[in-house]
């Protein structure tokens, strides 16, 4: 067991953590932030997405030594009132249907505004093709991430 | 906290973990009193049946006895309800009740049936509760209940025009007997059901903050995973956990009837701890069987003469003999896993006198009774919290993962989360059976099918050789002469519900069959199809709208092609047109339009989306789902071995719905077998090559 400190959602965190554990069965099972989700435990299907450092990185293959010192975002953190252009857009469009992996989809996607302001049908299926989404709401998110650029470029970047 | 369960969950933390926030959902909290149905509600509130809960402040609480998977069964139950309720529908919150037999004798979601089994039962709760509320303000002026109206949350007194609120009236309207028959509106009145209606739960699940049931988070919990035999029917032999019981956070390790399970104080330290376990196990019979030979089994009992018929019209082996022309061919389909997003998991907490279980399941009766069954207490002590669930697709229809959960609970004296793994999930599965099927055809001199015979092999589970041969047995189509034999064959490998049960298979074993009659006989798919549909007209003219709406028979450029498919299932009738291109070794779906006649519609905006959501479904294993099985176990692991369809590879899906004021059908399963036959025979048009077997294999085709 270590101390480990970091930054999460811009609170100053620290959690006492065997150093091997992923960040999400930290986020999840330590700290009681449910919002990340565990899909496949190997970087295969986007649902544990989370921002360390801006990136979209996925928490389910990340130790928690290796966010030490550096800031981690959380679907709980991406606004604090569902006000993000792509949560604004999700909300629009009415994306989710289970909505188990939206989280990672939607955390992947706020990656990609932030990256890509405009982004092509083909810039998005090269950032979102590693999100699996059982329900098939692809087509859904696609609007979405249209919709919410627009949103993004009439309220201003965030 | 102490073994009798005169505990200390903290509600106000609980439903901290367990609300989702505005416009969203709280989870039922039962404890201790399962009675409680108003447990999450203000302490003022009033239910006034089983459905409406009516709070002082004027929130109306829907009871929604059914449970979300991402069909949408809370929006549009809840639609049902606020139709005749006459409630404010921006403060209506939703929250899933126990399970109670005021709910019926079997509470679940299962068989697209959740429209079809309340279209008439909720509307009447809302009628009641509404007239309840009426007859109390009604009282309380002194005038008839026809000098009243309701509307948003309120009661008008149409010759004074004063106003009394739901809140208002929920005390004195509870105290009034419930009516009877109150008349129900005509379609033509709904102002809310048939709208487009957004979902209810969308806000929580774009901020993280509904409780799916692996999100589930109690006092004092532990957090358990089970290592089983990696054959089916295996047995623990013997095991060494020294390993494990020196890894840091395992709490325990305890033999249950399937399998060894590791408890510790994080899902991580359980899984751990169970990589260093070592078991020896009596692996079983089924051990002996791989896929060659599983599929050799169902070749061999194709050729057999089936016991007794799955169906027989006229006499088709006469028809076959005396045809102008004759074709056979052979089609399969392999096991599927049902890969739900969220891994299966359930949390438990048994005590002397009672259990609670937290799970996101399709079948809350079952639940209920498994979990009593393996903590032997009587089912009115075991209370079933249900949750969201991260997809279902049927595999939430069993109740394995609860019945785990409490066996491994019973060991210790707090509630036990038990995770499954994602490799837990796709080797024990209980999987969508894979099926063999020999069909012949025989044409008359002008080309029309007389005669079509079918010889299906696959396991049996559910409703046996009616469901081994829906979707072939069952066809809308008038052929006169026509046979369905159907084999058992069972080499142990558990089989079940997957998202259209046996329609999954033998939908695009018989459309892309008939396809083949058609290019036989010289008929365009569509013209034969409205040939043989002569007495189905519901069908027809969902067949007749799709190829208007996909510009059947209109040219496209070369390599590129349409493929026609017909549905009928859970009530409804679905006909898919699918654009293809196929190239160097790809096969790309571009356009799907579908046509649904599903009768009388809640929400529009939910039918476009489950259809979009069933093409998806059906596509994903139509181009790469395959489990296969080597010595008894599954050789199948995690997403890279079981790919499932991306976004780039979603068709542009346009859905039109056939307007009918028909009893309503089914939805969540009406589209997911129509997608295979409509790519494979779209296919065909662009390349020439016939798909017989699933997954397609798009090396093999140009």
């Amino acid at each position: 067991m270590a101390v480990l400190k970091f930054t999460l959602n811009g609170k100053a965190q620290s959690v006492d953590a065997v150093p091997t554990m992923p960040l999400l069965w930290v986020l999840r099972d330590t700290l009681g932030m449910t919002g990340t989700k565990f899909g496949c435990g190997m970087s295969l299907c986007g649902a544990c997405t989370v921002h360390i450092d801006g990136q979209p990185s996925r928490s389910c293959v990340t130790p928690i030594s290796a966010v030490a010192g550096r800031k981690v975002t959380t679907i709980e953190g991406l606004s604090p009132d569902r006000s993000h252009p792509i949560q604004l857009a999700w909300i629009e469009e009415d994306v989710p249907q289970c909505g188990y992996c939206q989280s990672g989809q939607i955390m992947t996607a706020a990656a990609l505004l932030s990256k890509t302001p405009h982004p092509t049908d083909a810039d998005i299926d090269e950032a979102m093709r590693n999100n699996i989404c059982r329900c098939g709401t692809y087509d859904a998110m696609r609007r979405a991430l249209h919709r919410a650029a627009e949103l993004q470029r009439v309220g201003g970047s965030r | 906290m102490n073994a009798n369960g005169a505990l200390s969950v903290n509600r106000r933390n609980f439903l901290r973990a367990g609300a989702t926030a505005a416009g969203g959902l709280l989870i039922g909290f039962h404890l201790p009193a399962r009675t409680s149905l108003a447990a999450a509600a203000p302490d003022t509130a009033k239910k006034l049946n089983a459905w409406v809960l009516v709070g002082s402040d004027d929130t109306v609480t829907l009871f929604i006895h059914k449970a979300e998977m991402g069909q949408g069964t809370v929006t549009s139950l809840s639609m049902l309800l606020a139709e005749e309720l006459e409630c404010d529908w921006s403060r209506i919150r939703t929250e899933f009740p126990g399970v109670d037999r005021a709910y019926g004798a079997m509470q679940g979601v299962v068989g697209s049936q959740s429209i079809r089994s309340s279209y008439v039962s909720l509307r009447q709760a809302g009628a009641s509760a509404r007239e309840m509320l009426v007859e109390a303000a009604a009282q309380r002026w002194g005038v008839d209940k026809s000098a009243c109206r309701a509307e948003k949350s309120t009661v008008v007194n149409t010759g004074s025009d004063a106003r009394l609120s739901y809140g208002s009236l929920a005390e004195a309207a509870a105290r009034l007997p419930v009516p009877a028959n109150v008349a129900l509106k005509e379609p033509s009145q709904f102002k809310i059901v048939g709208k487009s209606t957004k979902r209810l739960d969308t806000p929580g699940k774009v901020d993280g903050s509904t409780t799916f049931g692996i999100d589930v988070r109690l006092p004092g919990m532990l957090y358990a995973v089970i290592q089983r035999c990696p054959v089916f029917g295996g047995k623990v032999a013997s095991f060494d956990d020294t390993k494990t019981k020196a890894t840091p956070g395992v709490k325990s390790v305890v033999k249950i009837s399937n399998g060894v399970a590791v408890i510790a104080e994080n899902t991580w330290a359980a899984m751990e701890g169970r990589r260093k376990l070592d078991i020896q196990w009596d692996e079983g019979k089924v051990a002996a069987f791989s896929t060659p030979g599983i599929t050799q089994a169902f070749a061999g009992a194709v050729e057999q003469d089936g016991a007794a018929p799955a169906r027989s019209v006229g006499d088709a082996a006469r028809a076959l003999d005396g045809a102008a022309k004759k074709l056979e061919a052979v089609y399969q389909t392999p096991y599927l896993a049902h890969a739900a997003m969220e891994p299966l998991n359930c949390t438990a907490w048994v005590r002397a006198d009672r259990a609670d279980v937290w799970a996101s399941t399709q079948m809350q009766s079952s639940a209920r009774q498994i979990a009593a069954q393996k903590s032997g207490l009587p089912p009115e002590s075991v209370e079933v919290h249900t949750e969201y669930m991260g997809g279902g697709f049927g595999r939430r229809g069993g109740v394995d993962y609860i019945g785990e959960a409490v066996e491994v609970a019973k060991t210790v004296d707090v509630p036990v989360k038990l995770t499954w793994s994602r490799e837990d999930d796709i080797q024990h599965d209980t999987y969508r059976p894979a099926s063999y099927c020999r069909f012949a055809g025989g044409l008359d001199a002008d080309g029309w099918p007389v005669a079509w015979t079918a010889s299906i092999a696959c396991t049996a589970f559910g409703g046996g050789a009616n469901t081994a041969t829906e979707g072939v047995r069952d066809l809308a189509y008038t052929v006169p002469n026509f046979l369905v034999n159907y084999h058992n064959v069972d080499p142990g490998i558990p089989v079940s519900y997957w998202r259209s049960v046996g329609y999954s298979q033998n939908t695009f074993f018989a459309e892309s069959f008939l396809d083949e009659m058609a290019h036989a006989g010289g008929k365009d798919p569509v013209e034969l199809r409205r040939r043989l549909l002569g007495k189905a007209p519901r069908v027809l003219a969902a067949l007749e709208l799709a190829a208007e709406k996909a510009d059947w028979g209109t040219p496209l450029p070369a390599g590129r092609g349409r493929g026609v498919s017909v549905t009928n299932n859970i009530g409804s009738n679905t006909v898919q047109i699918a654009e293809v291109s196929v190239a160097k070794g790809k096969v790309k779906v571009h356009r799907v339009v579908c046509a649904v006649d599903c009768g009388a519609v809640v929400n529009p905006a939910g039918v476009a989306q489950q259809i979009a959501s069933g093409i998806a479904f059906g596509l994903s294993a139509a181009l790469k789902g395959a489990i296969t099985i080597g010595n008894g176990r599954v050789e199948q692991g995690n997403f890279h071995q079981y790919d499932v369809l991306r976004m780039d590879e979603m068709p542009q899906v346009e859905v039109h719905i056939v307007p009918s004021q028909a009893a309503p059908g089914g939805i969540g399963e009406a589209s997911t077998p129509g997608i295979a036959p409509a790519v494979s025979n779209a296919i065909f048009a662009a390349c020439g090559k016939r798909v017989r077997q699933l997954p397609i294999r798009a090396e093999e085709l140009v």
